[in-house]
């Protein structure tokens, strides 16, 4: 039924935090890995080799430059922000809605907004009623791929515990990636919104996004240049050893 | 949004062939033998192969019957069940007619309220996108009623002056200069119905508006890909401009001159009134796909 639950039990979901994610790309690779050897149809490419490659992608990372109007001492310094995107799975989903077979459904155990590969017939509506793009078209299945929240990896119990949630989250070497139960407000994402000030994406749309992320903090030159409480870099590259460790290091040195 | 030439048949063609069926199923044209089997096949038909027109672009084609699943949540599954409805109620209203040479009136006004229910539908799909302003908006729906019903009116004309028969020349212009209203308001409306036009920007879509100024500094990948085929398609000013020329010469001023002419020179010029407005709506369809923005493509830098 491509009617969406009046309400989910739970609402499992991402949290991105903006601060910390250095656009490395993992998140989108090890998505693409998983969900091309996971269940279903692989997330298939055209000339994955050649001139023009082309494929489905859940996960892309973005790069926007932030410039912040000028200050009162003079122009203020462009900020990058890395910026990875995939299903928000949605409370309000209009992928959902406008699905003409029932292909597309969002759970009501859990909320994950999920398609159903063998009822999709690849039309591309849901793809269009998505605000965010977060939704692709499969180049050699036909079907509709997004973002499953890893639900083949979340309840399996095959796998060790812990790696147990989204393959996203699990690879993310700088820790920008949480998942968990946005529903229940003591749950660590939740509480993480609430202390970092989470936002939606594009709230306009009254999408009612799950997803939430977590804007970058004001950097050192935003509050008040390099001097005040920022951290001494070369102190943490080099620490001062002492003791029979820093015997034995200057020992060294001596020696090599 | 990328025009697809299925879609774009699709919409035009099934248009015309159900505005035929809702004039056809009130009561219009003579009761001559000929007309009515002419009229009643050809709006069938361009009804239909409309029908098949759409499923020219579904990654799996052999799934499309599950489109009739939906109705309750769906605008394009209700399209696709009120068109299967539309089609076997004026079926057999035609067969009736054209067999017993009788028009029931009351399974005339179910076929012509199931015609017109599935234009509605059809333009539903499109105006309930809020993802897409160009199409979401009140003038959208209205579009597409008005073009279908013309473009009914003058292929039954045309099938009528073919045989001989009164074409309804007036009729026809008033139609069609009611439609080019129509046709501007929606228009005019387009016409600042941008990607941002319903609030979504770069800083909305980014939530760092509260940051500053947001670009993209960087793609996530450096080929194309579907978001981008699909959702971001680009039309050049000057060949949108002369499309909606052509479009608006051949789809409306020059019907609008042979349906008048028509009383005058011979109802022969009816077919070719058709001929021109199909012609010039593809234009103008092609031009509603093409030009549509779509906010996605906010996240890839288009403003």
């Amino acid at each position: 039924m491509t009617t969406l639950p009046e309400s989910t039990q739970r609402k499992l979901g991402l949290v991105i935090d903006l601060d910390i994610c250095v656009g490395c790309h993992a998140c989108a690779v090890s998505c693409k890995e998983w969900n091309t050897g996971g269940y279903g149809a692989p997330l298939a490419d055209t000339d994955a080799y050649g001139a023009d490659p082309v494929g489905a992608w859940l996960n892309r990372v973005h790069t926007f430059e932030v410039q912040p109007p000028p200050s009162p001492t003079g122009p203020a310094p462009a900020q990058i922000v890395h910026f990875p995107k995939s299903c928000l799975h949605c409370d309000d989903a209009p992928c959902v809605t406008v699905c003409p077979t029932g292909a597309s459904y969002k759970r009501v155990e859990d909320g994950i907004v999920l398609v159903n590969e063998d009822h999709c017939m690849g039309c591309g509506l849901c793809a269009w009623a998505c605000p965010y793009g977060a939704r692709e078209m499969d180049p050699l299945a036909g079907v509709m791929k997004k973002c499953t929240l890893c639900v083949d990896r979340i309840y399996n119990e095959n796998l060790p515990e812990e790696d147990r949630i989204p393959a996203c989250v699990r690879s993310c070497p700088a820790g920008a990636r949480h998942f968990g139960d946005l529903g229940d407000p003591d749950s660590d994402v939740s509480q993480l919104v609430t202390e970092r000030g989470g936002f939606d994406l594009m709230p306009e749309q009254g999408t009612k996004p799950t997803n939430k992320y977590l804007p970058p903090r004001p950097r050192d030159a935003q509050l008040g240049g390099c001097g005040g409480g920022a951290v001494n870099l070369a102190e943490l590259a080099e620490p001062e050893v002492k003791g029979f460790l820093g015997w034995l290091d200057k020992a060294l040195e001596r020696i090599g | 949004m990328h025009p697809a030439p299925s879609i774009v048949l699709f919409t035009v063609l099934s248009g015309l062939g159900l505005g035929q069926m809702a004039w056809l199923s009130l009561g219009l044209g003579p009761d001559e033998g000929l007309f009515r089997w002419i009229a009643c096949a050809l709006a069938l038909a361009v009804a239909g192969s409309g029908g098949l027109c759409s499923t020219g672009h579904l990654g799996r084609r052999d799934r499309a019957w599950r489109a009739f699943s939906q109705w309750r949540s769906s605008w394009l599954s209700r399209e696709a069940c009120l068109m299967v409805a539309a089609m076997a109620a004026f079926g057999l209203y035609a067969a009736i007619w054209c067999l017993g040479g009788v028009r029931l009136w009351g399974l005339g006004i179910v076929a012509s309220v199931l015609a017109v229910a599935t234009i509605y539908s059809t333009a539903m799909i499109y105006a309930q996108l809020k993802t897409v302003p160009r199409w979401s908006m009140t003038p959208t729906a209205w579009l597409f009623l008005a073009v279908g019903l013309t473009g009914g009116l003058l292929a039954s004309g045309a099938v009528a002056g073919l045989i001989g028969g009164a074409v309804h020349g007036w009729w026809t212009a008033l139609a069609l200069v009611i439609t080019v209203g129509v046709v501007i308001w929606w228009q005019t409306a387009a016409a600042g119905a941008v990607r941002s036009a319903d609030g979504s920007t770069m800083e909305t879509a980014t939530g760092l508006g509260f940051m500053g100024r947001v670009r993209l500094f960087e793609a996530p990948h450096t080929g194309s890909n579907y978001l981008l085929k699909e959702m971001a398609y680009e039309v050049g000013r000057n060949r949108a401009f002369e499309l909606r020329r052509i479009g608006a010469a051949l789809g409306f001023l020059t019907p609008l001159v042979f349906s008048v002419a028509a009383l005058l020179v011979g109802g022969w010029l009816m077919a070719l009134a058709l001929v021109a407005h199909v012609v010039g709506m593809l234009a103008l369809r092609w031009l509603f796909f093409a030009e549509a923005e779509h906010v996605q493509a906010l996240y890839y830098g288009r403003k």
